[in-house]
């Protein structure tokens, strides 16, 4: 019984660990625009937002030029 | 410090600017680390794109100061003070912090090249302690 419930333990923090290792990967390649002002205050537009689409296509351009 | 040396000593600090170009607000490149004038001149134009649409969402009353543009193949980051901007590219999930900060300081050795306001002096009258403003 003890064994079967150490067991169980062992897998529910296995998968909490997976699941959250997997959310920080997937959160970091997520494609957005960080904007920063000089008042201190940051805007981030995440894809698929249409003010992300216009600047990421910008970026897009930034990169494509140095690495054509 | 010119803004070739400015460059130069940026790339050796920062591993992971793969290029980066200096320009002025009306997107006249100041320097780069590109050999290719073409390609120079196309980042400074993306950039200053990018900067001007940024501005255009601004929310507060604040001057856009630095932006990061994260893509899966890569970054870039624009930092402005003033006139002078300075943009950079990088490979996928760069350390911005750092990327910030060796963009700042390249801004600010290129900038101690350009020239400076005369300055007045103070010097002592030859009767008594009295001052009187002189031209340097």
């Amino acid at each position: 019984m003890k064994r079967k419930l150490l067991g169980l333990l062992g897998f529910g923090t296995g998968l909490f660990v997976g699941s959250v290792l997997y959310r920080r990967s997937t959160e970091r390649r997520r494609e957005r625009v960080d904007v920063y002002f000089d008042d201190g205050s940051m805007v981030s537009f995440v894809d698929g937002s249409p003010e992300a689409e216009k600047l990421l296509a910008a970026a897009r351009d930034a990169l494509g030029a140095v690495h054509r | 410090m010119d803004a070739a040396q400015a460059l130069a000593d940026l790339t050796e600090i920062s591993s992971q600017i793969e290029a980066a170009v200096l320009f002025d607000r009306e997107g006249a490149v100041q320097g780069s680390t590109l050999a290719d004038g073409v390609a120079a001149r196309a980042l400074a134009t993306a950039a200053g794109t990018l900067l001007e649409g940024a501005a255009g969402f601004r929310a507060g009353g604040g001057e856009l100061r630095q932006l990061e543009a994260s893509t899966r193949e890569g970054s870039v980051f624009v930092v402005c003070d003033g006139a002078r901007r300075i943009a950079a590219i990088t490979g996928p999930d760069p350390t911005a912090g750092l990327v910030f900060y060796d963009l700042k300081s390249c801004l600010r050795g290129a900038a101690a090249d350009e020239p400076k306001p005369r300055r007045r002096r103070r010097a002592p009258l030859e009767s008594g302690g009295e001052t009187s403003d002189v031209e340097a």
